[in-house]
């Protein structure tokens, strides 16, 4: 509609134009009073969709291209450039799907995430608790030493970590590998938590001890339930970085437990250049990170509604 | 809200005190011992008190691989915390696109870093991949493997392209928080589009965007699968940020003494830019 009106080009026109560049107070405030009816209002909000779209194909573009790759035979990848693959194979999901090496590498990373995101959420409910209801001794270094614990390179970590879990026998163990990323998502998990808990009014837990609950029975009868998007949330955030780190899980195993990562990256640089099968592989570690999305999409939108990460 | 004083929450806090002091405490030691200490094999240690840290402190390849890590992380910044504040204020604040949008942004998010690294080089590839077929099309020469120019420019997208997400959710996080009843002031007032934005959605997003900034600059600081998996660090020492040339020193010299002094030396930049922002944040939450 408002292409027409500027189309007109006219006296008539150019006044309708003028109109629409300075609204009157009461459209303008109209568009603002909430975001839907906002994107539907006013010259600039009708393309505004625009953003989000460019944006996501921008992001798609690669994920894109390295399916085109997965499904190629190797010839057609190296006889050049393609938009989609012309002959159509499965031959490489099928090689990594039968290989125990390869499949072996997606039980060990989804064992140790697993694992992970167990230890990190339950050891940090009750310390998270203590955050956000308790005042202590030396509460407000401790936690700060536990964000700083957030802010290690990795690289910096390596090294030791081999040494230390080397020493303890657990070094190509799955275990390594969870207590490992302990570091950095146990912070993470205190964190996230403490914000959802604090959002919590205190009368509740009193009025359940003045109702005679235990404190254990309080805190899993009815606190949990409370923050429940919140332990969805935490859990979330744990899954992804354990899923997603590579140079500590590759360090701290060899044979017996190696990620489908470290797989990846060992096929990248021994048996050539296999690009379908690096491509499959890849295509393959993305897919439980979009279930896991999936799944929880709308905890991710309250808990970040509630302005936590 | 006002705490209660009660110490036996420590007991409340045993558990993740213990997990992350041993998985924190211990390595750390042990780059402090090795940091000072010369060895010559067979497990034989010398004190060499500040010996390390001065070479360290005064190598040109320290410097340059820090001057490297500062531009790369100064660059990722001022692109990805303006881009993501943009396509969260372009979001849809309600129905059903918001889920779609949510989902499709975290994708980047939950890929393993070197899969992302993988699939970018398989992505610039001057003859097969998409990127740098379209690139060379246009007549410009692009080469990620062979041209500095051309590396800095994919880590550089790589790296938009993999963590501006996260800067997009926090800042939406804080806009869809912001009540009603403000922009029904601003209405009364008859701001303007950009007033709103200046007065009333940018101090509200302040805190997650310092939350962004925070977890932005300590990730891009500490940045090596990526880089390393797409580049190598090359061509020559082009994209060797500091991470990679600390596994290069540890790992592959077994300059055990220069990479542990580099680590504490590393670790305490890191540590100094977090405490400036956390003190930061938590004053402004003091304020309001």
């Amino acid at each position: 509609m408002t292409s027409v009106k500027e189309g007109l080009g006219d006296k008539r026109g150019d006044v309708l134009m003028r109109e629409q560049t300075t609204p009157p107070p009461a459209s303008n405030a109209a568009g603002l009073r909430s975001a839907s009816v906002m994107s539907g209002r006013g010259r600039e909000a009708r393309f505004l969709w625009l953003v989000p779209t460019v944006y996501i194909i921008f992001l798609m573009l690669p994920i894109y291209w390295l399916l085109n790759m997965s499904f190629k035979t190797t010839n057609e990848i190296l006889g050049g450039f393609s938009l989609w693959p012309r002959s159509f194979t499965v031959a490489s999901y099928v090689e990594i799907l039968t290989n125990p090496v390869w499949y072996n590498g997606y039980i060990s990373s989804i064992s140790y995430v697993f694992i992970n995101t167990a230890i990190s959420v339950s050891v940090a409910l009750p310390a998270a608790y203590a955050f956000s209801r308790y005042r202590f001794l030396g509460d407000k270094h401790l936690f700060f030493w536990l964000l700083t614990n957030r802010m290690a390179p990795p690289a910096v970590f390596a090294l030791p970590f081999y040494q230390l879990y080397s020493a303890i026998n657990l070094f190509d163990t799955p275990w390594a590998v969870a207590l490992a990323h302990c570091l950095f998502n146990i912070p993470l998990a205190v964190w996230i938590l403490e914000g959802f808990m604090s959002g919590v009014p205190k009368e509740i837990d009193e009025t359940a001890f003045i109702d005679g609950y235990s404190w254990p029975r309080f805190f899993v009868k009815i606190f949990m339930p409370l923050i429940a998007s919140g332990i969805g949330v935490t859990a979330f955030f744990c899954f992804m970085f354990s899923w997603v780190e590579l140079l500590l899980a590759k360090t701290l195993t060899s044979v017996a437990a190696k990620p489908i990562a470290a797989v990846m990256t060992r096929t990248a640089s021994t048996s050539g250049y296999e690009l379908g099968l690096l491509a499959a592989a890849g295509v393959l570690t993305i897919v439980p990170g979009a279930i896991v999305i999936w799944f929880v999409r709308n905890y991710i939108a309250k808990g970040f509604a509630l302005g936590r990460v | 809200m006002d705490k209660t004083w009660n110490n036996k929450a420590w007991f409340m806090v045993l558990p993740v005190l213990v997990l992350v002091a041993f998985n924190a405490i211990i390595p750390l030691m042990t780059v402090v011992n090795y940091s000072v200490q010369e060895t010559f094999g067979n497990n034989l240690f010398f004190f060499e008190g500040v010996k390390w840290f001065q070479e360290v402190l005064n190598s040109p390849r320290f410097h340059a691989s820090l001057l490297r890590q500062f531009a790369f992380t100064g660059l990722i910044l001022l692109i990805e915390v303006p881009l993501g504040v943009a396509v969260a204020l372009a979001m849809p604040r309600s129905g059903p696109w918001v889920a779609v949008c949510l989902v499709l942004m975290s994708l980047p998010l939950l890929i393993p870093w070197n899969v992302v690294g993988a699939m970018w080089n398989i992505f610039a590839l001057p003859d097969i991949g998409l990127l740098g077929y379209v690139i060379n099309a246009m007549g410009i020469s692009y080469n990620f493997t062979s041209q500095p120019l051309s590396a800095w420019f994919t880590v550089v997208l790589m790296d938009v392209w993999h963590w501006t997400s996260l800067v997009v959710l926090l800042a939406y996080a804080g806009l869809v928080s912001i009540p009603d009843a403000y922009y029904q002031a601003a209405k009364i007032d008859g701001a303007s589009r950009w007033s709103v934005f200046r007065f009333i959605q940018l101090p509200k997003m302040k805190r997650v965007l310092t939350i962004a900034m925070l977890l932005r600059f300590m990730d891009s600081f500490m940045v090596y699968t990526e880089p390393f998996v797409l580049t190598g660090g090359g061509p020559g020492n082009a994209t060797t940020f500091l991470s990679i040339d600390l596994v290069k020193a540890a790992l592959g010299e077994f300059n055990l003494g220069i990479a542990a002094a580099m680590s504490i030396i590393y670790f305490l930049m890191t540590l100094l830019v977090s405490w400036l922002f956390y003190t930061l944040m938590t004053q402004s939450e003091a304020e309001g």
